[in-house]
């Protein structure tokens, strides 16, 4: 019998070896890793590619660099080791429920993103000759089909890159056949809740803006709004369901009322998730409507983007799109519609927005979602957005004031207000709570017309019994703000970093890096070498 | 020297011809930690009412208005490196430019400083 | 469903809790009339991954791909060769499921990339500043002119026959909607861009020049020059650069007194993807810091005093600003700046200088080739990776063909430019890394042949 040397202590010895947890040379704890600035790591003449010597080429006439761009390489290994300790440091819809009201994060399939990269769909160029590229012209045009069924509507611009780009898209349409009866309107109406991205577009789209207050009841007061129609009015956008999560029930007659006094009805689609499957905003009068293919049809956001915003348009509109766009002729030929033939096609395009055909690598994604669930699947997941919303907004409506909570059930999202918290205690401490409860926070001061605004979009793609593990959450941390527990105001303590300064970050802007040493706290690799 | 007030929080102190513009401590206070100041070019024509500089805070970019018409003779230069002068000495070397007064008797509409003070406590 | 978790147990528990009876009973708000009674019709139901996998395979099998061809495109979208670890960590969850970094105590991951992207851009373009990326090169493109209108307060931008025609275009339809002014150009097969009449153009009404580099027909134009001629003027220089691989070989354009640059950076770890997603790079000078449009992230301390970083500046924003904003940008090309960040992070600056290297021998060498081909001259006096070759006839025809032969020549500048009868015998012909030089010899070979 050989024995083996056996040394340490075992929990099953029964006393805790230590209970101090002693500082790390490293600034790392355990899984808690910190990580550096890549150019704080890499290296002048390391490099993750190997390449061939450059044949010698003649290099005369050519303004030659004076330098290398200064940025120093990293290698294979160095540079998967830092992006991956780099990504731990976030939250993601892959590690819990991500409730952030208006913005719909959804599981996002990964079916999705293997056909995105299958090569067919990922590498082909813009340009290739049409009748080299059927199938990428195929997956336009069936992805277009499903949106203009689902939304009842008579046509759809394709190549908006992002919801804000498809509301450009929908207001420079309406411009265009404003401009085209001959006449001179230049107000655009707005509701006070809406998302910032409407004012700021109509304006970005030369026109000017006027507010349209709101009921008690969070809807668009229909009176105020028809006040506001005349002659001078182009049209009105309108949030449907609307940013505080509500239905807008009187939305034909708003369109009939816009319509009777010549202007077009706008439908911010970015709540298109709530209704799918179940209403057509074609039926109630909608002139234009993007959809962010992003919130609905679940294509992965990415840390900020990229998004995708097709356009939904009616008769009316359809004529102005913009180019490129793929169309079917009579024998269900597909054929992609460029500035060459538009003349003949389409003589009253506004223009183009974007080079090339917008965003293909979302357009495969979203239809692969969407073939997945099927117009059965589509209509189940509006259902279930909006049972997991009134979940959540039923079950903490008696320790969190929901502001509509009176008004009856909310669509996919649930709305609550700080009312009731303790001198002090504000939605942020309680966002910053849900942090170190190991959630990312729901939508905070968003909409503006609700003091300190949470939002809370569960989606559905979250269970029950996750959502029931967030609601106690968000109870217990409801209770302590009342109860004005000043721990919240430190809150998060768990997290990658503390509440940052955003004074500072704004007072005085660091946007690239200057090689200087980060602030104390943190050592560098050089750093800790020395020691 | 005599200091007005308007109802949106603007101060302006005047002294013979020329007057000097800032915002209110009470606004200070209200819009937090400011980050920016965006000031009225040396020169410009003003009217009153006029939307002239921009006060920046971290989540709010609030519009400031001329309490007068007039024209603009200087912007305070200490504002680019150190806008938080503003939280500080919102009603001293916070103070956001100075204007020649082209109708002085557009005063008569402003309040003066007990005034503001009740305006304030009613708000 | 396979993406839906409640169960019907689930769902009844729910509406218990609730006090409803049905889910119908929660879409009580929708009028009558606009309800649906059921799934909407003439759609298909819900189909298996297997199925859909089949469905969307056989569509991406139709179309014929770069990598299974001799491939010469360009005209804004390059080919180049994306590390197996770019893909490899844009896929990891953290990245590619989380969203815009509002919350930064637990997004330091996406918001120390995008401080590390804007610094690489900065670096790359020779500007003091960058953005944390636009759509793509052609809305970043306007978005520099409204810049230029901000800064200068002035109404007419001036735009290169060199720009790109799809980014020209793209000006021209925005501006028609704000009542800028343009002053553009079609571009003449000449050896030489049209700087010196880019600088007539200049007066003082301009806020603007607009110049691509290297331009819509692979020449390089000289930036400093017209940089100084603008200056004179009082207007600012934009620089567009669609291909950024170029600026590994020649000077970045901000060192050659370009005040804003924008540009294109799929040819960086993107890929061509038929045209989207792509990613728009957005320099400065940091003055102008205030007039930038699109997300910032700026460096920062947390309340323990570590270094850390936020979106910043964001009063210049639409969710602030509304009305008043700088642009109405919201969502960005987050994941793809990442790609490009990574690549870019591989090569390192020398890495990228090698790399452009390589692309300048590979297309001198298919210009040795392709000239040899009886009919077909050269048009550039300098270039990168890509020049307007002249053939006999007109060249959209000899595309068409070579596409048929399996050969993707190139982009005929009767694409880009419909109508144009006398641009329409230039071919713009690309060669990177990806090229070998048994593509060259195949494209050469058919070309011959289909010129004959």
């Amino acid at each position: 019998m050989t024995t083996t040397q056996t040394a340490g202590w075992r929990p099953s010895m029964g006393e805790a070896a230590t209970r101090d947890k002693p500082a790390t040379v490293s600034g790392d704890y355990a899984l808690m890793l910190e990580e550096c600035l890549s150019f704080e790591l890499g290296g002048h003449g390391k490099c993750g590619v190997d390449m061939d010597e450059p044949e010698l080429a003649p290099l005369a006439g050519l303004p030659l660099r004076q330098a290398a761009p200064d940025l120093p390489g990293l290698t294979e290994p160095e540079t998967v080791r830092h992006y991956t300790r780099l990504s731990r440091q976030n939250y993601a819809i892959d590690l819990g429920p991500f409730p952030l009201g208006s913005c719909t994060m959804k599981h996002n399939p990964r079916l999705n993103e293997k056909v995105a990269r299958l090569p067919g769909f990922a590498d082909v160029h813009p340009l290739q000759p049409q009748a080299s590229v059927p199938g990428a012209l195929e997956v336009i045009a069936q992805l277009a089909d499903w949106l203009v069924t689902l939304t009842g509507m008579s046509a759809v611009a394709m190549s908006p890159k992002a919801g804000a780009h498809g509301e450009l898209c929908g207001l420079l349409c309406i411009r265009a056949a404003i401009d085209a009866r001959g006449e001179t309107r230049d107000v655009v109406l707005v509701p006070e809740s809406a998302h910032g991205t409407n004012p700021a577009t109509a304006a970005f789209a030369g026109f000017k803006v006027e507010s349209i207050p709101a009921t008690a009841a969070g809807r668009v007061d229909l009176d105020a709004l028809k006040a506001k129609l005349g002659p001078n009015v182009a049209g009105v956008m309108i949030t449907n369901p609307n940013t505080c999560g509500l239905f807008e029930p009187d939305m034909k007659a708003i369109a009939d009322a816009v319509h009777a006094a010549g202007g077009y009805v706008y439908c911010d689609g970015a709540n298109f998730n709530a209704v799918v499957g179940k209403v057509r905003p074609g039926d109630l009068g909608v002139d234009a409507m993007h959809i962010n293919l992003h919130k609905t049809f679940s294509t992965p956001h990415g840390g900020g983007g990229p998004g995708a915003g097709p356009v939904v348009l009616s008769e009316a509109l359809a004529p102005f799109a913009p180019l490129p766009f793929v169309t079917r002729d009579a024998q269900g030929r597909i054929h992609l519609v460029e500035e060459e033939t538009a003349g003949e096609d389409h003589p009253n395009s506004f223009g183009r927005m974007v080079a090339f055909h917008g965003q293909m690598g979302m357009f495969t994604r979203a239809l692969t979602y969407i073939l997945s669930h099927g117009a059965d699947g589509l209509r189940q997941v509006a259902e279930d957005a909006v049972l997991n919303a009134n979940y959540v907004l039923r079950s903490l409506e008696n320790v969190l004031h929901a502001p509509f909570g009176d008004s009856g059930p909310c669509m996919h999202e649930a709305l609550f207000s700080d009312r009731g918290f303790a001198e002090g205690f504000s939605t942020l401490d309680v966002a910053k709570g849900l942090i170190d409860e190991g959630f990312h926070p729901m939508t905070v001061y968003f909409p503006l017309v609700v003091h300190g605004a949470m939002l809370v979009e569960p989606t559905e793609t979250e269970s029950k019994a996750g959502l029931d593990r967030f609601i106690a959450s968000l109870r217990s941390l409801a209770e302590r703000a009342k109860a004005g527990d000043v721990s919240l105001h430190s809150a998060p303590h768990y997290a990658p970093r503390r509440r940052l300064d955003e004074t500072l970050a704004a007072r005085k802007p660091v946007l690239v890096w200057k090689g200087e040493p980060a602030p104390s706290g943190q050592p560098s690799p050089s750093e800790i070498g020395d020691r | 020297m005599t200091r007005y007030f308007t109802q949106e929080h603007e101060w302006i102190e005047v002294n013979g011809e020329v007057g000097t513009v800032g915002i209110t401590d009470y606004a200070q206070g209200q819009l937090g930690d400011i980050t920016f100041v965006e000031l009225p070019a040396e020169g410009a024509t003003v009217g009153k009412g006029d939307s002239v500089s921009v006060v920046d805070s971290v989540k709010a970019a609030s519009d400031v208005y001329s309490p007068v018409s007039g024209t603009v003779t200087e912007a305070n230069p200490a504002l680019a490196d150190a806008p938080e002068l503003v939280n500080s000495d919102a009603e001293t070397g916070g103070w956001l430019f100075r204007v020649t007064l082209s109708d002085p008797a557009e005063l008569e509409a402003l309040m003066d400083e007990a005034a503001y003070k009740d305006f304030v406590a009613g708000l | 469903m396979r993406y839906l978790p409640l169960t019907a147990d689930d769902r009844t528990a729910m509406l218990a809790t609730i006090g409803a009876a049905s889910v119908d009973d929660l879409f009580t708000d929708v009028p009558p009339e606009a309800r649906l009674p059921g799934p909407v019709e003439g759609l298909p139901a819900h189909a298996s991954e297997l199925a859909v996998e089949r469905h969307m395979s056989r569509l991406a099998a139709q179309n014929l791909t770069a990598g299974n061809a001799p491939f010469f495109l360009g005209a804004g979208a390059y080919r180049h060769h994306i590390p197996a670890s770019v893909d490899h960590l844009i896929q990891r969850g953290e990245f590619l499921t989380a969203y815009t970094p509002y919350q930064p105590e637990i997004a330091q991951g996406t918001l120390q990339v995008l401080f590390e992207f804007q610094t690489q851009v900065a670096r790359l373009f020779g500007t003091d500043i960058a953005n944390a990326s636009m759509y793509d090169g052609s809305t970043a493109c306007w978005e520099a002119i409204l810049m230029a209108g901000r800064i200068t307060r002035r109404g007419k931008a001036v735009l290169s026959g060199g720009l790109h025609p799809h980014y020209a275009q793209v000006v021209r339809t925005m501006a028609k909607f704000t009542r800028d002014e343009i002053d553009a150009r079609q571009p003449r097969l000449e050896p030489a861009p049209d700087d010196a009449e880019l600088i007539e153009a200049i007066d003082a009404q301009t806020s603007c020049v607009v110049v691509q580099y290297p331009d819509i027909l692979g020449r390089i134009p000289d930036l400093a020059g017209i940089a100084e001629a603008a200056r004179a003027k009082g207007a600012l220089l934009i620089a567009v650069v669609t291909e950024p691989v170029a600026l590994g070989l020649i000077e970045a354009p901000g060192n050659l007194g370009a005040d804003i640059v924008v540009g294109e950076g799929q040819s960086l770890g993107v890929g061509l993807q038929f045209g989207g997603p792509y990613l728009g790079l957005f320099g400065c000078r940091e003055k102008f810091v205030r007039q930038m449009p699109g997300r910032l992230c700026g460096e920062t301390v947390d309340a323990e005093g570590k270094r850390g970083f936020v979106l910043t500046l964001s009063t210049r924003e639409q969710h602030i600003r509304r009305e008043k904003a700088t642009s109405n940008i919201c969502t960005n090309s987050g994941l793809c700046a990442l790609a490009f960040s990574i690549h870019m992070t591989l090569l390192g600056g020398e890495g990228l200088a090698k790399l452009a290297r390589i692309n300048h021998a590979r297309t001198q060498a298919l210009v040795a080739r392709l000239t040899q081909v009886p009919g077909v001259s050269l048009l550039n006096q300098t270039y990168f990776n890509e020049v307007t070759l002249l053939l006999p006839s007109d060249a959209r025809d000899a595309v068409r063909v070579l596409a048929e032969r399996g050969v993707l020549g190139g982009v005929s500048l009767g694409r880009l430019y419909p109508g144009a009868a006398e641009l329409a015998n230039g071919l713009l012909v690309t060669a990177t890394e990806t090229v070998t030089d048994e593509d060259i010899e195949t494209f050469a070979t058919e070309l011959a042949g289909v010129l004959a």
